[in-house]
């Protein structure tokens, strides 16, 4: 094993360098000036300067989710770490391996409400998978090594590191990364073989098969991916995504019945409530997705694929757990089905295939563009045929517009897309995008947002600007917090509380104080060709897309209510009135 | 099937964990976060060349809930193992308390003659009270301290509840 002497900034820096990372997004202060100071006597690692905190983790994020390698941040002490927070619940509730190294006051001023000190590792423990406080720099390389283990194997989550001040400038012996072995933390990841093999006999028995796969998937790697889509397509059976797993099937695949959950498609949720072996990958049967639990799935034997066993069996009890990674529970149960010959009943498949044909005839995702105004829909689904074939990358914030690019945009490949699903955090999208740009930098990346989302990291505009990212921000800008205004409309008496965007910048001249492009669209026949000018531009571009502004998403699962109450339109609201049980839930 | 299960169980669940700083606030806050009991939590260093900590709670809900706590606690970073006791088998559980009664003339006579009958100990005595200790089935202790209470019950510690699995196998 080699030692060498060096200092513990130096060690922070060359321990990430060991373990294969080359960027950090950051922003300096006080007590990781030691970091900076390495920083700047070295060129492996690069550093981008965001211009707040929970910048540099959406950024890292958006890096992490489109490379499938983990993103690292570097803040400073007290309202650095406390900046920070938001990203790291956003990275725990979607998954997505961060690290997060954070200053701290020296260790011998911990607790004495120094300048700058916060109880960082206290404030991010339930907002982490793990947190260390490192009080020597004999611990220091170890933590490194394992941090980065922890925060991308098993379920991937973010990891904070909290590096007091003393321990950077103290000097000790530097440990080369080896095969780490963690003390107790071993997730595990490949099935057990009994349980596959009834997995196997529980699918090829079913009459209504509906595989629901969600970001475990994308987690697993792109080889995951592509096992999902054998598995399908072998098995004949329809498959839906979660919003976190869109991307993992092929949208444009026949077997596709859309997006699920309250805002997916008319056929993704009626199947879900009337298959009857429901096949979950990497997904969490999260609330958005099951609606009224009582009426989830009634008549369905559920398999549920997880690597994290406490996924399981939280929301909706399964009747076969199957612990493990997706991509290889996948790859077994291809072997298992191929070394079986195994088929469902193709009768029965086809009449479920029929019926689902049926659902799938309500086109529930029908909007008419008329007039002389956007329709938000038009404005994705022309984002969408324009951009498909080139190399493209989308985030988005959150709210309608996010919804609106999950029907409308069609994934085809995992990675390509990265929203903010668990927490639903604005602002998410625009910082992301600047995360994703630096890692493809020759690629098209836009972040899909709404002008409400927009304004609550618009700050990295400076960002983009510094590092010539040439980020598209593709304003669908309906003036309003739209989906906020929607559930005001549906379910509070259209009492329109504090919901409108006022006193809006002009984007286009805010686009060009910062260096960047303005493009303003305000009609349907110019979109096209704005949309193109926007795609050919070389530098950062804010597309101001005035859209509808009173347009909803549909359709909709009121919350609190099952699969088979939707609403397909705006004329459906009236006869289905809001149980007040749904009304409490958020 | 049904998500609306409403049996409430009680369950003593032991737990491994590194004994490093920040590991009980680790189990602690995952039970107030996600809204779990605790009805009693023991820890202690158990192995300190490897630096092990054994935590016992005793928590209770329903069994979806108890599942989810056991998985819960499992995924921690620093925790080695989760065991329910109450469903691994037989266990042994102990509770023990110190008792502070103050009293004198008969009532004096009588404590100490209820601490006969349990095999209380008298650990710290005066002219005007004694300091008892108990050990045993956590309501053996209950019904003790109840008994003590009209006699001039003023003080009770008492560790929690800590268990043992039965026969030759460790956690």
């Amino acid at each position: 094993m080699a030692r060498e002497q060096m200092t513990g900034s130096a060690m922070v820096i060359r321990a990430l360098v060991d373990q294969g990372v080359d960027v950090v997004f950051g922003y300096p202060g006080g007590a990781v000036l030691p970091i900076y100071d390495a920083l700047f006597e070295q060129n492996a690692l690069r550093h981008i300067l965001v211009r707040h905190e929970q910048g540099a983790v959406h950024a890292a994020e958006g890096y992490a989710r489109s490379t499938g390698k983990v993103g690292v941040v570097l803040v400073t002490s007290g309202p650095g770490a406390t900046n920070a927070v938001t990203g790291l619940t956003d990275a725990l509730m979607d998954s997505i391996p961060v690290i997060c190294l954070t200053g701290q006051v020296p260790t011998h001023l911990i607790g004495n409400d120094a300048f700058q000190e916060a109880d960082t590792t206290g404030i991010t423990r339930p907002c982490t998978k793990h947190n260390y406080l490192v009080k020597t720099i004999e611990d220091l390389p170890r933590v490194m090594h394992e941090a980065v283990y922890v925060a991308t194997h098993g379920r991937p989550g973010p990891v904070v590191i909290d590096l007091p001040k003393d321990i950077l400038q103290a000097k000790g012996d530097y440990v080369a990364p080896e095969k780490v072995e963690h003390r107790s933390y071993r997730p595990q990841v490949k099935a057990e073989p009994a349980r596959l093999k009834q997995a196997v006999e529980m699918i090829a028995k079913a009459k209504k098969p509906l595989v629901y796969s969600g970001g475990g998937v994308i987690n697993a790697g792109p080889k995951a991916a592509k096992l999902l889509k054998k598995f399908v397509h072998m098995t004949g059976v329809p498959c839906t995504n979660t919003l976190m797993g869109l991307g993992a099937f092929p949208a444009t695949d026949p077997q596709f019945v859309g997006m699920l959950g309250m805002h997916g498609t008319y056929e993704a949720n009626l199947a879900m409530y009337e298959c009857d072996v429901m096949v979950a990958i990497g997904a969490r049967f999260d609330d958005r997705i099951t609606g009224k639990l009582d009426e989830f799935a009634p008549n369905s034997k559920k398999i549920h694929i997880d690597i994290d066993p406490s996924s399981i069996n939280k929301n909706v009890m399964v009747d076969l757990p199957i612990v493990g990674d997706a991509g290889r529970v996948l790859a077994d149960m291809i072997k298992l089905w191929e070394r079986d010959e195994r088929q469902i009943d193709q009768k029965a498949l086809k009449a479920w295939w029929a019926k689902i044909d049926g659902w799938r005839g309500r086109d529930c995702l029908k909007y008419k563009q008329a007039g002389k105004v956007i329709k938000p829909q038009y404005a994705i689904e022309r984002l969408y045929e324009l951009t498909k074939d080139r190399d493209t990358y989308i985030t988005t914030e959150v709210g309608q517009h996010q919804m609106w690019a999950a029907q409308f945009y069609k994934f085809n490949a995992p990675n390509r897309w990265m929203t903010s699903g668990g927490l639903g955090t604005m602002g998410y999208g625009f910082p992301a995008a600047l995360g994703v740009q630096v890692a493809h930098p020759e690629s098209l990346v836009i972040d899909i947002a709404g002008e409400a989302s927009f304004l609550m990291n618009i700050q990295e505009l400076s960002t983009i600007a510094q590092y010539n990212l040439p980020v598209k921000v593709f304003v669908v800008n309906n003036q309003w917090m739209g989906m906020v205004r929607q559930w005001q409309e549906l379910l509070h008496g259209e009492r329109y509380s504090e919901s409108y965007m006022d006193s809006l910048p002009d984007f286009v001249k805010l686009a060009e104080a910062f260096g960047a492009v303005g493009i303003l669209a305000e009609k349907p026949e110019e979109l096209d060709d704005k949309i193109m000018e926007m795609i050919e531009t070389p530098r950062p571009v804010i597309f101001d897309c005035r859209v509808d502004q009173m347009e909803n998403c549909f359709p909709m699962i009121p919350s609190g209510a099952p699969h088979y109450q939707m609403l397909l339109g705006p004329n459906d609201k009236a006869d289905k009135p809001i149980s007040e049980e749904g009304m409490v839930l958020v | 099937m049904s998500p609306k299960e409403t049996t409430i169980e009680q369950r003593i669940i032991a737990v491994l964990v590194d004994n490093e700083p920040g590991v009980l606030a680790r189990v602690i806050g995952l039970f107030s976060g996600r809204g779990y009991n605790i009805e009693s939590l023991t820890v202690s260093e158990v192995d300190p060349q490897k630096e092990l900590s054994r935590i016992t709670i005793v928590t209770s809900g329903t069994p979806m809930i108890l599942e989810q706590i056991k998985a819960q606690l499992d995924r921690l970073v620093p925790i080695h193992s989760v065991s329910d006791l109450t469903m691994e088998g037989p266990f042994v559980e102990r509770d023990l308390a110190l008792i502070k009664v103050v009293c004198a003339g008969q009532k004096r006579v009588e404590a100490l003659r209820i601490a006969d009958i349990f095999r209380a100990r008298v650990v710290d005595s005066g002219h005007k009270h004694f300091v008892f200790e108990i050990w045993g089935q956590a309501g053996k202790l209950n019904a003790f301290i109840e008994l003590m209470r009209p006699l001039g019950l003023t003080d009770v510690s008492r560790t929690g509840i800590v268990a043992i699995a039965r026969g030759p196998k460790g956690l």
